[in-house]
């Protein structure tokens, strides 16, 4: 909705501001005005729009997953059960595809994964101005609905999938196993300096790539309909339809990639070379 | 597009929500799937066996139907063969009984005709006295001449 009152530049400008909480730079907490006060905030504050949604829907997938779960009957299974089954199960067999070993951690894991993620991206599909403008009602001046739009959200996931797969690796193969993958791949012990950086950039391209992947992905889609909004609005609907159609599949698909992956690291951790 | 505190949020939430999924979610949910599998696995085999048994049962049902149409069989031929002897037997009895019959009626014929011949023996010579009699009305007497008379009816 672009108003007359402000430009164009303002209004992506706004749509692309998170809703930060955190301590000014004359020492009082509270919310920022601009995304240059956001920034001066520093790494203690807190993106209250992003997180509140992205928790929103973690606490709603695990209400309703644990609610079925708590009614789950062996017998035939009503339409709320078999919905979550058919996740459940998609997600088993994508599991059991590709991890070969035992463990409690990473079905459950790949399953939050892809339901959190794919709740996330669904809130791309919701109208762009809808929740900032009800938002506005409330006194919030920025309202970034779509948590895989924020980098902090995306890369604290992939940082905790990092974690996990790390300490895996520790656990599964020991300190000096880890180590030895580190130190003596590809090229065995005389090219041990290469081989300890092509390995780390490796280590540690996993947890970027996983995490920007998903962000930029989500980020461009969403920058798309920002821009779709700036047209008139008796002509929005021919391009934001076809191109919410086209971002269904981007948003399953994203959601699926950000599991798959999850699984790959987590076999490549237990898997010995 | 700062990084900031909200990645650790996001970090300590996915670890609360993996941890939830993994105690309270999980479990269940794959559980509950694995046993309904099982209990589809186990009727489809149960069904299977059904079928066999069936086709086990008709084939049985078969050879039984066979056996029994083979022993009526069996026993429609012996009783025909009965039934045959039956009758021969009782034709030879008829025949016999014929043959005994004839041979008792001739015999009583024969015994008949006997007596008939003897009192007609007995009558020719009551006559023949009688006749005698007659003749020698006043000379002869009865008494004198019966030995005489006794030995022609003997020799009659």
């Amino acid at each position: 909705m672009a108003s007359e009152t402000i430009t164009s530049r303002e209004y992506i400008t706004h749509h692309l501001t998170n809703l930060t909480y955190g301590r000014h730079a004359d020492g009082t907490w509270g919310f920022a005005h601009s995304g240059e006060e956001a920034t001066q905030m520093g790494f203690w504050a807190l993106n209250v729009d992003t997180f509140g949604v992205s928790l929103a829907l973690g606490v709603l997938f695990m209400f309703v997953f644990h609610r079925v779960a708590k009614r789950v009957t062996t017998g035939v299974p009503g339409g709320m059960q078999n919905f979550v089954e058919m996740i459940v199960d998609f997600v088993d067999d994508n599991v059991k595809g590709m991890f070969h070993h035992k463990s409690k951690v990473i079905a459950p894991m790949a399953l939050t994964i892809f339901v959190w993620v794919l709740l996330m991206n669904i809130m791309d599909l919701v109208p762009i101005d809808f929740l900032p403008k009800l938002g506005e009602l409330f006194g919030l001046h920025f309202l970034k609905v779509v948590p895989s739009t924020d980098v902090n959200i995306t890369m604290g996931l992939a940082l905790s999938v990092f974690c996990v797969v790390v300490f895996f690796s520790i656990k599964q193969k020991g300190l000096g196993g880890f180590a030895a993958e580190l130190a003596f791949h590809p090229f065995g012990k005389f090219g041990l300096p290469i081989n300890l950086f092509l390995e780390i950039v490796n280590l540690l391209a996993k947890p970027i790539s996983l995490g920007l992947r998903l962000f930029g992905n989500l980020y461009a889609g969403e920058m798309i309909f920002i821009l779709i909004a700036l047209l008139p609005f008796w002509i929005q609907w021919a391009l934001s339809v076809p191109w919410a159609i086209f971002h269904i599949l981007i948003i399953v698909l994203q959601a699926f990639i950000f599991m798959v992956l999850t699984i790959v690291y987590m076999a490549m951790a237990f898997d010995d070379h | 597009m700062n990084i900031n505190a909200t990645i650790l949020g996001q970090v300590i939430s996915f670890a609360i929500f993996v941890w939830f999924c993994m105690k309270y979610v999980w479990p269940a949910l794959i559980g509950a799937m694995e046993e309904r599998k099982n209990t589809i696995a186990d009727g489809l085999e149960a069904a299977d066996r059904a079928v066999r048994d069936l086709e086990l049962a008709q084939n049985k049902a078969l050879d039984q139907l066979k056996e029994a149409k083979q022993e009526a069989a069996a026993i429609i031929d012996e009783a025909k063969k009965r039934a045959n002897s039956i009758i021969d037997e009782s034709k030879d009895k008829a025949r016999e009984e014929g043959d005994r019959l004839i041979v008792s009626a001739k015999a009583e014929i024969e015994q008949e005709s006997n007596k008939a011949r003897e009192e007609l023996r007995t009558k020719v010579a009551a006559l023949a006295v009688a006749g005698a009699e007659k003749i020698l009305e006043r000379s002869i007497s009865e008494e004198d001449n019966r030995d005489i008379v006794d030995d022609l009816a003997a020799q009659l």
